[in-house]
């Protein structure tokens, strides 16, 4: 998981001013949907979508319920086919071979248990359909089993089993065919959140030690940004941008993927000037000055996303108050233990969030409701929008 | 059943069925087979004896003394209800299994019809219940005679070349049998079929299976408590059938139903037409209870 360690650098607010590129291998993709377009009747799912899954890869589509995300999954494993496009695998064209002939297997959102099977006869369905020796069959079985630790729930039936127990039973028995790539359509839905955060690092854990291709489907968008190597922000049936977590975090291209991933202050201006030394733009809360350069003309509308723990808190005001500082009263103070979230009423009437890490133990915060506060940030903190 | 800490409201409740099985299954069965253990006479009622309760114990002790299994040795000496009975019990699985046959596409095909469409295929399929039964089997009397509507289109049709005699064979029988029957096999069929997860046969299909593999893998066992119901639901009254053998069936026909009708109306045997009665009734008990006692065991399996 090269890539997960390679951004955590990313993380300081000095990484705003390079668009850096995410790292992809340099090989032919496994999976590639190539100007997909999926029509159920007028409406269009899946809107001339193009998209690259690389083998050995942990992707996540991640978009609200309705963006398409789960059909494109359902187009991978077969139960849907392409009104316009294809789907390849490995260099061929799979979009009417039916689910049955494909080496891909998912595992659904209600897990979709055989109730009539017990546990190990749930594992070893799909091993059956290949016609393996029973011997062979028995042995797979018994290793599924293990990996997902539930070798003494073997003759139970899924009935008898607690959720989290039926997820393991859904996951070894799509891994059981050791499948090329392993669909998973919002996996951890269904569990508590205790239990939901415990098996996402188990599912990496896993997709680390199998090397299989994992696509998972999810609308949380921690849940993507935690387990997956690269993820496809999706909306309205197309992909809006593809990236690790950490440049969907940092480096959004839209106010689309800027909102939808995590909190975000959005200022909207108008672009003043724009150099290779950065740019300027004049918005209601004052000057905005930033290192990114931006590609459209003067006068342009423009966005200024920060994200809440970019901003600094203070009583008095910043040396520089001439840009990138903004006044306002202190609304609201939500405490999150680790850090607590201030929303700041601005002069002008906007509401910003700024979250600050409680690094010592008072209990009484210097800055309490109705103070007088200023934020200010640096000029690489925040990300410019075009749209 | 019912413990200490049990509400008496609830109590009165489970009263209800209880009462009610008691007062109309348990009771009548009681009296017939107190009468299948009499003897037939000339007289009001036609069977020996009556309980009088007017002659105290020692009338109770005639009474009980008085009681015999005479009735229950002529059904064993005569062949013709040993015969009655296998008939009707030959009928009644062969239809039964007719029915399971075209029954089960029908519901398969219902259940996964457009939702909007399902409701008015369930109502086509109890359409029938409008009219009544008898009527119904008169109808394919007129259908299946010499002259009747079938000969006629299958001779226009050429598939014939003079009428062919159906009414009064082993075959009307079952075309009456498997139409009048065939509601009762389909909606418990359709309902099974109706609320099964369509994601287990993707699930199926994911895994490897191709349809037709699926069909017996998944929907097939899934539809177990639907093929049960309707298999009972169907097999049990056959079993008994009277009034589709009489009008559509021969004297090589006679099924015990029939039998039975004789016994009490035409020879105004009463005990051999008890006897008669209580033999079918364990007849088709026993393998509800097999069955029963089987659900059971594979219920505490899955534990």
């Amino acid at each position: 998981m090269a890539d997960r360690a390679g951004t955590a650098g990313a993380h300081d607010a000095q990484g705003g001013a390079e668009r850096t590129v995410a790292p992809r291998p340099a090989t032919e993709p496994l999976v590639r949907f190539d100007g997909i377009v999926k029509r159920f009747g007028d409406s269009t799912a899946l809107d001339r979508l193009t998209l690259d899954i690389h083998g050995g890869e942990f992707f996540a589509l991640l978009g609200p319920s309705g963006c398409g995300k789960s059909t494109l999954l359902r187009l991978l494993a077969g139960f849907e086919t392409p009104s316009e496009g294809r789907v390849l695998l490995a260099g061929d064209d799979i979009g009417h071979v039916p689910p049955y002939r494909r080496p891909v297997n998912m595992m659904f959102q209600s897990y979709a248990l055989f109730p009539h099977l017990t546990v190990a006869e749930n594992v070893a369905f799909g091993l059956r359909q290949e016609g393996l020796p029973r011997r062979e069959v028995a042995a797979r079985v018994a290793e599924m089993l293990a990996l997902v630790r539930l070798e003494e729930f073997a003759r139970r039936r899924p009935d008898r089993l607690s959720g989290g127990e039926r997820q393991r039973v859904a996951l070894a028995r799509s891994l059981a065919k050791r499948p090329r790539v392993l669909l998973l359509d919002e996996p951890l839905a269904a569990l508590d959140k205790r239990l939901r955060e415990q098996t996402q690092y188990e599912l990496m854990d896993l997709q680390d030690r199998l090397g299989t291709t994992f696509v998972i489907v999810t609308h949380d968008q921690e849940e993507a940004m935690t387990v997956a190597d690269r993820i496809a922000v999706m909306s309205r049936g197309r992909v809006v941008q593809v990236g690790v977590p950490a440049e969907i975090y940092e480096q959004p291209n839209s106010r689309y993927v800027a909102e939808f991933v995590g909190d975000v202050n959005l200022l909207e201006g108008r672009l003043t000037s724009s150099g290779p030394s950065g740019s300027v733009i004049a918005s209601p809360a004052g000057r905005l000055a930033s290192t990114q350069r931006i590609d459209a003309v003067p006068g342009a509308t423009v966005w200024v996303a920060l994200r809440p723990e970019k901003l600094r808190l203070a009583a008095g005001p910043p040396g520089d108050v001439a840009e990138n500082c903004v006044r306002g009263t202190v609304l609201d103070i939500g405490y999150l233990g680790s850090l607590s979230v201030y929303k700041v009423a601005l002069d002008n009437g906007a509401v910003m969030k700024a979250a600050v890490a409680n690094t010592t133990r008072l209990v009484e915060q210097p800055i309490g409701r109705n103070d007088r506060v200023w934020l200010s940030w640096t000029s690489q903190a925040g990300v410019v929008l075009t749209r | 059943m019912t413990d200490r800490t049990t509400p008496w409201s609830l109590r009165l409740a489970l009263l209800v069925p209880y009462l009610w099985l008691a007062a109309l299954f348990l009771v009548p069965f009681l009296i017939v087979l107190k009468i299948s253990l009499s003897q037939t006479a000339l007289a009001q009622p036609p069977y020996l004896p009556v309980l009088d309760p007017g002659g105290g114990l020692a009338g109770l002790k005639d009474f009980l003394a008085a009681l015999s299994l005479g009735s229950y040795a002529i059904l064993l000496s005569d062949t013709l209800y040993v015969w009655s009975y296998l008939k009707s019990l030959e009928i009644a699985a062969l239809s039964t299994v007719i029915l399971l046959v075209i029954g089960y596409p029908v519901a398969y095909g219902m259940a996964r019809a457009p939702r909007g469409l399902q409701g008015v295929l369930v109502v086509l399929v109890i359409l029938p219940f409008f009219t009544s039964f008898l009527i119904r089997v008169y109808a394919w009397i007129s259908i299946l005679q010499h002259d009747g509507l079938l000969n006629r289109a299958l001779v226009w049709v050429g598939a014939i070349g003079a009428p062919v005699t159906w009414l009064a064979t082993d075959t009307a029988v079952y075309i009456g049998i498997v139409y009048s029957y065939f509601p009762f096999m389909v909606l418990p069929l359709y309902a099974a079929l109706e609320r099964q997860d369509e994601r287990l046969r993707e699930a199926a299909a994911d895994l490897g299976s191709p349809p037709w593999k699926t069909f017996w893998l998944v929907t097939v066992p899934l539809s177990r408590s639907g093929i049960i119901a309707g298999t009972l639901l169907c097999f049990i009254p056959i079993a008994g059938e009277f009034v589709i053998p009489d009008l559509l069936g021969s004297s090589s026909t006679m099924m015990i139903g029939q039998t039975l009708w004789t016994e009490f109306f035409a020879n105004r045997d009463w005990p051999v037409a008890s006897a008669v009665a209580v033999v079918l009734l364990c007849l088709l008990v026993a393998p509800i209870v097999i069955f029963q006692h089987h659900e059971a065991r594979q219920f505490d399996d899955g534990r």
